[in-house]
Protein backbone atom coordinates (compact mmCIF):
# COMPACT_ATOMS: atom_id res chain seq x y z
CA UNK A 1 0.00 0.00 0.00
CA UNK A 2 2.79 2.39 0.99
CA UNK A 3 4.48 1.81 -2.33
CA UNK A 4 1.30 2.66 -4.24
CA UNK A 5 1.03 5.97 -2.40
CA UNK A 6 4.72 6.62 -3.02
CA UNK A 7 4.19 6.01 -6.75
CA UNK A 8 1.26 8.44 -6.80
CA UNK A 9 3.16 11.20 -5.01
CA UNK A 10 6.21 10.71 -7.20
CA UNK A 11 4.23 10.76 -10.42
CA UNK A 12 2.15 13.79 -9.58
CA UNK A 13 4.47 15.95 -7.49
CA UNK A 14 8.13 15.05 -7.07
CA UNK A 15 8.83 13.59 -10.50
CA UNK A 16 6.16 15.36 -12.48
CA UNK A 17 6.17 14.09 -16.04
CA UNK A 18 6.14 17.48 -17.71
CA UNK A 19 7.99 19.67 -15.27
CA UNK A 20 10.79 17.39 -14.18
CA UNK A 21 10.97 14.60 -16.74
CA UNK A 22 10.35 16.79 -19.81
CA UNK A 23 7.90 14.39 -21.40
CA UNK A 24 4.96 15.85 -23.28
CA UNK A 25 6.34 19.36 -23.65
CA UNK A 26 4.69 19.87 -27.06
CA UNK A 27 1.09 19.63 -25.79
CA UNK A 28 2.16 21.42 -22.61
CA UNK A 29 3.19 24.45 -24.66
CA UNK A 30 0.71 24.03 -27.50
CA UNK A 31 -2.59 23.08 -25.92
CA UNK A 32 -2.38 24.84 -22.56
CA UNK A 33 -3.87 28.05 -23.80
CA UNK A 34 -7.45 27.39 -22.76
CA UNK A 35 -8.45 25.58 -19.60
CA UNK A 36 -11.11 23.58 -21.40
CA UNK A 37 -8.77 22.12 -24.01
CA UNK A 38 -6.05 21.61 -21.39
CA UNK A 39 -8.40 19.49 -19.27
CA UNK A 40 -9.77 17.56 -22.26
CA UNK A 41 -6.31 16.83 -23.57
CA UNK A 42 -5.01 15.66 -20.19
CA UNK A 43 -8.05 13.46 -19.59
CA UNK A 44 -7.39 11.82 -22.94
CA UNK A 45 -3.71 11.40 -22.00
CA UNK A 46 -4.60 9.67 -18.71
CA UNK A 47 -7.01 7.40 -20.58
CA UNK A 48 -4.48 6.44 -23.26
CA UNK A 49 -1.67 6.00 -20.73
CA UNK A 50 -3.74 3.53 -18.69
CA UNK A 51 -4.85 1.71 -21.81
CA UNK A 52 -1.36 1.55 -23.29
CA UNK A 53 0.14 0.28 -20.04
CA UNK A 54 -2.58 -2.33 -19.62
CA UNK A 55 -1.68 -3.76 -23.01
CA UNK A 56 2.08 -3.27 -23.27
CA UNK A 57 3.05 -4.36 -19.77
CA UNK A 58 1.88 -7.98 -20.26
CA UNK A 59 3.07 -7.81 -23.86
CA UNK A 60 6.59 -7.05 -22.67
CA UNK A 61 6.86 -10.28 -20.69
CA UNK A 62 5.73 -12.12 -23.81
CA UNK A 63 8.47 -10.40 -25.82
CA UNK A 64 11.01 -11.25 -23.13
CA UNK A 65 9.93 -14.91 -23.18
CA UNK A 66 10.41 -15.04 -26.92
CA UNK A 67 13.80 -13.34 -26.61
CA UNK A 68 12.55 -10.42 -28.69
CA UNK A 69 13.18 -7.73 -26.09
CA UNK A 70 15.01 -5.61 -28.66
CA UNK A 71 11.77 -5.15 -30.59
CA UNK A 72 10.27 -3.28 -27.63
CA UNK A 73 10.28 0.22 -29.15
CA UNK A 74 8.83 -0.72 -32.52
CA UNK A 75 6.20 -3.07 -31.07
CA UNK A 76 5.08 -0.59 -28.42
CA UNK A 77 4.62 2.35 -30.76
CA UNK A 78 2.66 0.24 -33.24
CA UNK A 79 0.49 -1.31 -30.53
CA UNK A 80 -0.27 2.11 -29.06
CA UNK A 81 -1.09 3.56 -32.48
CA UNK A 82 -3.38 0.67 -33.43
CA UNK A 83 -5.02 0.61 -30.01
CA UNK A 84 -5.82 4.29 -30.07
CA UNK A 85 -7.38 3.99 -33.50
CA UNK A 86 -9.55 1.05 -32.41
CA UNK A 87 -10.63 2.81 -29.23
CA UNK A 88 -11.52 5.90 -31.21
CA UNK A 89 -13.71 3.89 -33.56
CA UNK A 90 -15.39 1.99 -30.71
CA UNK A 91 -16.06 5.16 -28.71
CA UNK A 92 -17.43 6.91 -31.75
CA UNK A 93 -19.91 4.11 -32.37
CA UNK A 94 -20.96 3.12 -28.85
CA UNK A 95 -19.99 5.74 -26.25
CA UNK A 96 -20.84 8.97 -27.99
CA UNK A 97 -20.57 11.20 -24.92
CA UNK A 98 -17.07 10.03 -24.06
CA UNK A 99 -16.06 10.39 -27.69
CA UNK A 100 -17.28 13.97 -27.74
CA UNK A 101 -15.23 14.76 -24.66
CA UNK A 102 -11.99 12.94 -25.51
CA UNK A 103 -12.25 11.75 -29.09
CA UNK A 104 -10.72 14.69 -30.84
CA UNK A 105 -7.56 14.42 -28.79
CA UNK A 106 -7.02 10.71 -29.26
CA UNK A 107 -5.18 10.51 -32.61
CA UNK A 108 -3.07 13.48 -31.61
CA UNK A 109 -1.55 11.74 -28.62
CA UNK A 110 -0.67 8.47 -30.35
CA UNK A 111 2.77 9.76 -31.07
CA UNK A 112 3.02 11.84 -27.92
CA UNK A 113 6.28 11.16 -26.12
CA UNK A 114 4.55 11.13 -22.72
CA UNK A 115 2.57 8.02 -23.63
CA UNK A 116 5.45 6.02 -25.10
CA UNK A 117 7.60 7.41 -22.28
CA UNK A 118 5.40 6.10 -19.47
CA UNK A 119 5.16 2.70 -21.12
CA UNK A 120 8.93 2.36 -21.47
CA UNK A 121 9.58 3.76 -17.99
CA UNK A 122 7.22 1.16 -16.53
CA UNK A 123 9.33 -1.57 -18.11
CA UNK A 124 12.55 0.08 -16.89
CA UNK A 125 11.06 0.31 -13.40
CA UNK A 126 10.87 -3.50 -13.16
CA UNK A 127 14.65 -3.81 -13.11
CA UNK A 128 15.11 -0.44 -11.39
CA UNK A 129 13.03 -1.37 -8.36
CA UNK A 130 14.17 -4.98 -8.35
CA UNK A 131 17.64 -3.72 -7.44
CA UNK A 132 16.05 -2.06 -4.38
CA UNK A 133 14.33 -5.30 -3.48
CA UNK A 134 10.85 -4.14 -4.50
CA UNK A 135 8.86 -6.21 -6.98
CA UNK A 136 7.11 -4.06 -9.52
CA UNK A 137 4.03 -5.67 -11.01
CA UNK A 138 1.05 -4.89 -13.18
CA UNK A 139 -0.82 -3.03 -10.44
CA UNK A 140 2.17 -0.80 -9.77
CA UNK A 141 2.54 -0.08 -13.47
CA UNK A 142 -1.11 0.96 -13.72
CA UNK A 143 -0.88 3.22 -10.66
CA UNK A 144 2.33 4.71 -11.99
CA UNK A 145 0.68 5.43 -15.34
CA UNK A 146 -2.30 7.03 -13.67
CA UNK A 147 0.00 9.16 -11.53
CA UNK A 148 1.98 10.22 -14.60
CA UNK A 149 -1.21 11.22 -16.38
CA UNK A 150 -2.57 13.03 -13.33
CA UNK A 151 0.75 14.87 -13.02
CA UNK A 152 0.44 15.87 -16.65
CA UNK A 153 -3.07 17.17 -15.97
CA UNK A 154 -1.95 19.11 -12.91
CA UNK A 155 0.86 20.78 -14.86
CA UNK A 156 -1.45 21.58 -17.78
CA UNK A 157 -4.16 23.10 -15.56
CA UNK A 158 -1.70 25.17 -13.53
CA UNK A 159 0.01 26.35 -16.67
CA UNK A 160 -3.27 27.26 -18.38
CA UNK A 161 -3.91 29.56 -15.41
CA UNK A 162 -0.43 31.05 -15.61
CA UNK A 163 -0.79 31.71 -19.31
CA UNK A 164 -4.10 33.49 -18.93
CA UNK A 165 -2.27 35.91 -16.60
CA UNK A 166 0.56 36.38 -19.12
CA UNK A 167 -2.00 37.31 -21.78
CA UNK A 168 -2.85 40.50 -19.93
CA UNK A 169 0.63 41.21 -18.56
CA UNK A 170 2.95 43.83 -20.01
CA UNK A 171 5.75 41.64 -21.34
CA UNK A 172 9.01 43.21 -22.59
CA UNK A 173 9.08 43.20 -26.38
CA UNK A 174 12.00 40.82 -26.72
CA UNK A 175 10.35 38.19 -24.55
CA UNK A 176 6.88 38.27 -26.08
CA UNK A 177 5.48 34.99 -27.30
CA UNK A 178 7.36 31.77 -26.70
CA UNK A 179 10.28 33.07 -24.57
CA UNK A 180 8.04 34.35 -21.79
CA UNK A 181 5.98 31.16 -21.96
CA UNK A 182 9.13 29.12 -21.43
CA UNK A 183 10.34 31.34 -18.60
CA UNK A 184 6.92 31.01 -16.95
CA UNK A 185 7.23 27.23 -17.33
CA UNK A 186 10.63 27.49 -15.66
CA UNK A 187 9.12 29.24 -12.64
CA UNK A 188 6.29 26.69 -12.39
CA UNK A 189 8.89 23.93 -12.58
CA UNK A 190 10.93 25.69 -9.89
CA UNK A 191 7.95 25.67 -7.55
CA UNK A 192 7.63 21.90 -8.01
CA UNK A 193 11.21 21.55 -6.74
CA UNK A 194 9.73 22.32 -3.35
CA UNK A 195 8.27 18.81 -3.26
CA UNK A 196 11.69 17.18 -3.51
CA UNK A 197 12.27 14.63 -0.80
CA UNK A 198 8.57 14.38 0.04
CA UNK A 199 8.41 10.62 -0.53
CA UNK A 200 11.52 9.92 1.50
CA UNK A 201 10.41 12.39 4.20
CA UNK A 202 7.09 10.61 4.65
CA UNK A 203 8.96 7.32 4.91
CA UNK A 204 7.05 5.81 2.01
CA UNK A 205 10.01 4.35 0.16
CA UNK B 1 12.17 28.01 -54.20
CA UNK B 2 11.43 29.99 -57.36
CA UNK B 3 12.75 27.26 -59.62
CA UNK B 4 11.16 24.13 -58.25
CA UNK B 5 12.72 21.70 -60.69
CA UNK B 6 16.24 22.54 -59.77
CA UNK B 7 17.12 21.55 -56.22
CA UNK B 8 20.04 23.29 -54.63
CA UNK B 9 21.64 20.71 -52.37
CA UNK B 10 23.64 23.37 -50.63
CA UNK B 11 20.44 25.19 -49.71
CA UNK B 12 18.76 22.01 -48.45
CA UNK B 13 21.80 21.32 -46.33
CA UNK B 14 22.27 24.76 -44.80
CA UNK B 15 18.67 25.84 -44.26
CA UNK B 16 18.27 23.52 -41.27
CA UNK B 17 21.29 24.94 -39.51
CA UNK B 18 20.19 28.56 -39.14
CA UNK B 19 17.22 29.71 -41.15
CA UNK B 20 14.94 26.79 -40.36
CA UNK B 21 16.68 25.48 -37.27
CA UNK B 22 14.30 22.78 -36.04
CA UNK B 23 14.57 23.66 -32.37
CA UNK B 24 15.03 27.40 -32.28
CA UNK B 25 13.03 28.43 -35.35
CA UNK B 26 10.47 25.68 -35.95
CA UNK B 27 10.10 24.82 -32.22
CA UNK B 28 10.11 21.07 -32.78
CA UNK B 29 11.70 18.42 -30.60
CA UNK B 30 11.51 20.46 -27.42
CA UNK B 31 11.33 17.43 -25.09
CA UNK B 32 14.75 15.94 -25.91
CA UNK B 33 16.24 19.43 -26.16
CA UNK B 34 15.26 20.31 -22.62
CA UNK B 35 15.92 16.88 -21.15
CA UNK B 36 19.30 15.99 -22.62
CA UNK B 37 21.03 19.38 -22.62
CA UNK B 38 22.23 19.12 -19.03
CA UNK B 39 25.75 18.72 -20.41
CA UNK B 40 27.39 19.30 -23.78
CA UNK B 41 28.42 15.69 -24.24
CA UNK B 42 24.92 14.42 -23.47
CA UNK B 43 23.27 16.91 -25.78
CA UNK B 44 25.62 16.32 -28.68
CA UNK B 45 25.29 12.55 -28.20
CA UNK B 46 21.52 12.89 -28.44
CA UNK B 47 21.90 15.17 -31.47
CA UNK B 48 24.10 12.70 -33.32
CA UNK B 49 21.82 9.76 -32.56
CA UNK B 50 18.78 11.70 -33.81
CA UNK B 51 20.71 12.88 -36.90
CA UNK B 52 21.55 9.33 -37.90
CA UNK B 53 17.90 8.29 -37.55
CA UNK B 54 16.79 11.40 -39.41
CA UNK B 55 19.09 10.87 -42.41
CA UNK B 56 18.30 7.16 -42.71
CA UNK B 57 14.54 7.57 -42.31
CA UNK B 58 14.50 10.49 -44.75
CA UNK B 59 16.33 8.40 -47.35
CA UNK B 60 14.05 5.37 -46.99
CA UNK B 61 10.82 7.37 -46.83
CA UNK B 62 11.84 9.41 -49.83
CA UNK B 63 12.74 6.27 -51.79
CA UNK B 64 9.37 4.74 -50.94
CA UNK B 65 7.34 7.91 -51.44
CA UNK B 66 5.62 6.59 -54.56
CA UNK B 67 4.86 3.21 -52.99
CA UNK B 68 3.36 4.36 -49.70
CA UNK B 69 -0.35 5.17 -50.09
CA UNK B 70 -1.03 8.62 -48.74
CA UNK B 71 -3.77 7.47 -46.36
CA UNK B 72 -1.48 4.98 -44.63
CA UNK B 73 1.60 7.17 -44.67
CA UNK B 74 1.83 8.10 -40.98
CA UNK B 75 1.88 4.47 -39.73
CA UNK B 76 4.32 3.61 -42.52
CA UNK B 77 6.61 6.47 -41.53
CA UNK B 78 6.44 5.43 -37.89
CA UNK B 79 7.49 1.86 -38.76
CA UNK B 80 10.48 3.11 -40.77
CA UNK B 81 11.52 5.53 -38.05
CA UNK B 82 11.04 2.99 -35.26
CA UNK B 83 13.22 0.46 -37.11
CA UNK B 84 16.09 2.91 -37.41
CA UNK B 85 15.69 3.99 -33.79
CA UNK B 86 15.97 0.35 -32.72
CA UNK B 87 19.17 -0.03 -34.75
CA UNK B 88 20.67 3.14 -33.30
CA UNK B 89 19.63 2.01 -29.82
CA UNK B 90 21.49 -1.29 -30.28
CA UNK B 91 24.58 0.43 -31.68
CA UNK B 92 24.69 2.93 -28.83
CA UNK B 93 24.20 0.16 -26.26
CA UNK B 94 27.06 -1.79 -27.78
CA UNK B 95 29.60 0.95 -28.45
CA UNK B 96 28.78 3.88 -26.14
CA UNK B 97 27.07 2.36 -23.08
CA UNK B 98 27.69 5.55 -21.08
CA UNK B 99 25.52 7.51 -23.52
CA UNK B 100 22.80 4.87 -23.34
CA UNK B 101 22.78 5.29 -19.58
CA UNK B 102 22.69 9.08 -19.57
CA UNK B 103 20.03 9.43 -22.30
CA UNK B 104 17.90 6.70 -20.75
CA UNK B 105 14.33 6.74 -21.96
CA UNK B 106 15.04 9.52 -24.45
CA UNK B 107 16.96 7.18 -26.73
CA UNK B 108 13.92 5.04 -27.64
CA UNK B 109 11.82 8.20 -27.58
CA UNK B 110 13.60 9.43 -30.73
CA UNK B 111 10.72 7.52 -32.39
CA UNK B 112 8.26 10.20 -31.36
CA UNK B 113 10.62 13.14 -31.88
CA UNK B 114 8.53 15.66 -33.81
CA UNK B 115 11.51 16.69 -35.93
CA UNK B 116 11.83 13.28 -37.55
CA UNK B 117 8.15 12.67 -38.28
CA UNK B 118 7.83 16.34 -39.19
CA UNK B 119 10.59 16.16 -41.82
CA UNK B 120 9.17 12.92 -43.20
CA UNK B 121 5.79 14.56 -43.58
CA UNK B 122 6.96 17.97 -44.75
CA UNK B 123 9.92 17.05 -46.94
CA UNK B 124 11.00 13.46 -47.49
CA UNK B 125 7.54 12.30 -48.53
CA UNK B 126 7.57 14.73 -51.44
CA UNK B 127 11.18 15.09 -52.56
CA UNK B 128 13.89 12.96 -54.21
CA UNK B 129 16.30 10.82 -52.22
CA UNK B 130 19.49 12.88 -52.38
CA UNK B 131 17.72 16.13 -51.50
CA UNK B 132 15.98 14.39 -48.60
CA UNK B 133 19.29 13.07 -47.31
CA UNK B 134 20.73 16.61 -47.44
CA UNK B 135 17.64 17.92 -45.68
CA UNK B 136 17.99 15.28 -42.97
CA UNK B 137 21.67 16.02 -42.47
CA UNK B 138 21.08 19.77 -42.30
CA UNK B 139 18.20 19.47 -39.84
CA UNK B 140 20.22 17.02 -37.77
CA UNK B 141 23.16 19.41 -37.62
CA UNK B 142 20.78 22.22 -36.67
CA UNK B 143 19.30 20.08 -33.87
CA UNK B 144 22.77 19.12 -32.64
CA UNK B 145 23.93 22.75 -32.77
CA UNK B 146 20.96 23.89 -30.70
CA UNK B 147 21.65 21.15 -28.17
CA UNK B 148 25.31 22.16 -28.10
CA UNK B 149 24.39 25.80 -27.32
CA UNK B 150 21.93 24.82 -24.60
CA UNK B 151 24.34 22.25 -23.18
CA UNK B 152 27.23 24.72 -23.11
CA UNK B 153 25.27 27.34 -21.18
CA UNK B 154 23.71 24.86 -18.78
CA UNK B 155 26.87 22.88 -18.12
CA UNK B 156 29.16 25.87 -17.54
CA UNK B 157 26.68 27.73 -15.33
CA UNK B 158 25.13 24.73 -13.64
CA UNK B 159 28.00 22.32 -13.10
CA UNK B 160 31.06 24.50 -13.62
CA UNK B 161 32.48 22.12 -16.20
CA UNK B 162 32.74 21.99 -19.99
CA UNK B 163 32.77 18.80 -22.10
CA UNK B 164 32.88 16.72 -18.95
CA UNK B 165 32.43 13.03 -19.57
CA UNK B 166 33.86 13.25 -23.08
CA UNK B 167 36.25 10.41 -22.27
CA UNK B 168 33.37 8.03 -21.58
CA UNK B 169 31.75 8.89 -24.91
CA UNK B 170 34.52 8.88 -27.49
CA UNK B 171 37.42 7.67 -25.36
CA UNK B 172 37.28 4.21 -26.91
CA UNK B 173 37.52 5.55 -30.48
CA UNK B 174 39.88 8.51 -30.17
CA UNK B 175 43.00 8.84 -28.06
CA UNK B 176 42.19 11.84 -25.86
CA UNK B 177 45.54 11.71 -24.04
CA UNK B 178 43.84 11.73 -20.66
CA UNK B 179 41.59 14.72 -21.44
CA UNK B 180 38.35 14.44 -19.47
CA UNK B 181 36.87 17.88 -20.07
CA UNK B 182 37.46 21.25 -18.44
CA UNK B 183 36.62 21.70 -14.78
CA UNK B 184 36.22 25.21 -13.41
CA UNK B 185 34.82 24.25 -10.01
CA UNK B 186 38.17 24.38 -8.22
CA UNK B 187 38.95 27.82 -9.67
CA UNK B 188 35.47 29.03 -8.71
CA UNK B 189 35.67 27.84 -5.14
CA UNK B 190 39.04 29.61 -4.79
CA UNK B 191 37.19 32.89 -5.20
CA UNK B 192 34.32 31.71 -3.02
CA UNK B 193 31.87 30.83 -5.81
CA UNK B 194 29.97 27.67 -6.59
CA UNK B 195 28.18 26.62 -9.78
CA UNK B 196 24.45 27.43 -9.93
CA UNK B 197 22.96 23.96 -9.74
CA UNK B 198 19.62 25.41 -10.80
CA UNK B 199 20.78 25.46 -14.41
CA UNK B 200 21.10 21.71 -14.69
CA UNK B 201 17.75 21.24 -12.99
CA UNK B 202 14.56 21.17 -15.12
CA UNK B 203 13.68 24.76 -14.21
CA UNK B 204 17.02 25.93 -15.59
CA UNK B 205 16.35 24.04 -18.80
CA UNK B 206 13.13 25.94 -19.45
CA UNK B 207 14.82 29.22 -18.52
CA UNK B 208 17.87 28.79 -20.77
CA UNK B 209 15.64 27.68 -23.64
CA UNK B 210 13.43 30.75 -23.18
CA UNK B 211 16.36 33.15 -23.12
CA UNK B 212 18.01 31.46 -26.10
CA UNK B 213 14.74 31.68 -27.99
CA UNK B 214 14.46 35.40 -27.20
CA UNK B 215 18.03 35.90 -28.46
CA UNK B 216 17.41 34.01 -31.70
CA UNK B 217 14.14 35.91 -32.20
CA UNK B 218 16.03 39.18 -31.83
CA UNK B 219 18.64 38.17 -34.40
CA UNK B 220 15.96 36.89 -36.76
CA UNK B 221 13.94 40.08 -36.50
CA UNK B 222 17.02 42.18 -37.16
CA UNK B 223 17.58 40.22 -40.35
CA UNK B 224 13.97 40.67 -41.40
CA UNK B 225 12.75 37.17 -40.59
CA UNK B 226 9.72 36.30 -38.52
CA UNK B 227 9.87 35.49 -34.85
CA UNK B 228 9.88 31.82 -33.91
CA UNK B 229 6.43 30.73 -32.89
CA UNK B 230 4.82 27.40 -32.25
CA UNK B 231 3.90 26.56 -35.79
CA UNK B 232 0.24 26.24 -35.05
CA UNK B 233 -1.36 23.58 -37.12
CA UNK B 234 0.58 23.99 -40.33
CA UNK B 235 3.95 22.96 -38.92
CA UNK B 236 2.64 20.17 -36.74
CA UNK B 237 3.40 16.67 -38.02
CA UNK B 238 0.08 15.50 -36.62
CA UNK B 239 -1.94 18.08 -38.53
CA UNK B 240 -3.44 15.50 -40.85
CA UNK B 241 -4.59 13.42 -37.88
CA UNK B 242 -5.66 16.28 -35.71
CA UNK B 243 -9.30 17.12 -35.38
CA UNK B 244 -8.69 20.19 -33.23
CA UNK B 245 -7.82 21.94 -36.43
CA UNK B 246 -11.25 21.47 -37.93
CA UNK B 247 -13.15 21.96 -34.69
CA UNK B 248 -11.95 25.56 -34.56
CA UNK B 249 -11.24 25.28 -30.87
CA UNK B 250 -8.09 27.25 -31.35
CA UNK B 251 -6.20 24.79 -29.22
CA UNK B 252 -2.80 25.28 -30.75
CA UNK B 253 -1.13 28.61 -31.16
CA UNK B 254 -2.07 29.43 -34.71
CA UNK B 255 -4.77 32.05 -34.07
CA UNK B 256 -2.45 33.92 -31.76
CA UNK B 257 0.19 34.10 -34.46
CA UNK B 258 -2.26 35.62 -36.87
CA UNK B 259 -3.13 38.16 -34.24
CA UNK B 260 0.50 38.99 -33.58
CA UNK B 261 1.46 39.36 -37.20
CA UNK B 262 -1.59 41.55 -37.64
CA UNK B 263 -0.40 43.77 -34.81
CA UNK B 264 3.08 43.96 -36.27
CA UNK B 265 1.71 44.88 -39.66
CA UNK B 266 -0.39 47.60 -38.06
CA UNK B 267 2.63 48.94 -36.19
CA UNK B 268 4.57 49.28 -39.39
Amino acid sequence: MKFYIALLIMGILTQNFVLSKFLGICPFLGVSKKLKTAVGMSAAVIFVMLLATAVTFPLNSLLEDLNLGYLQTIVFILVIAALVQIVEIVLKKYVKSLYNALGIYLPLITTNCAVLGVVILNIDNITGYASQGISYGFGHAMVNSFAAGAGFMLAMVIFAGVRSKIETADVPKGLQGLPITLIAASIVSLSFLGFAGLVEGLGLL
Amino acid sequence: MADKKKISYGHELTKGILKENPVLRLVLGTCPTLATSTSVVNGVGMGIAATIVLICSNIVISALRKVIPSKARIPAYIVVIASFVTMVQMLVKAFVPALDKSLGVFLPLIVVNCIILGRAEAYAGKNPVLASACDGLGMGIGFTAALFCMGTVREILGAGTFLSGIDTMIGSFVDLKGFTGFDFTAGLSNVGLAPMTLFILPAGGFFVFGVLMALVNRIAEKNGHQKAVLQGCEGCPHASLCKLRTEKEGACEAPDNAENSGKEAAAQ
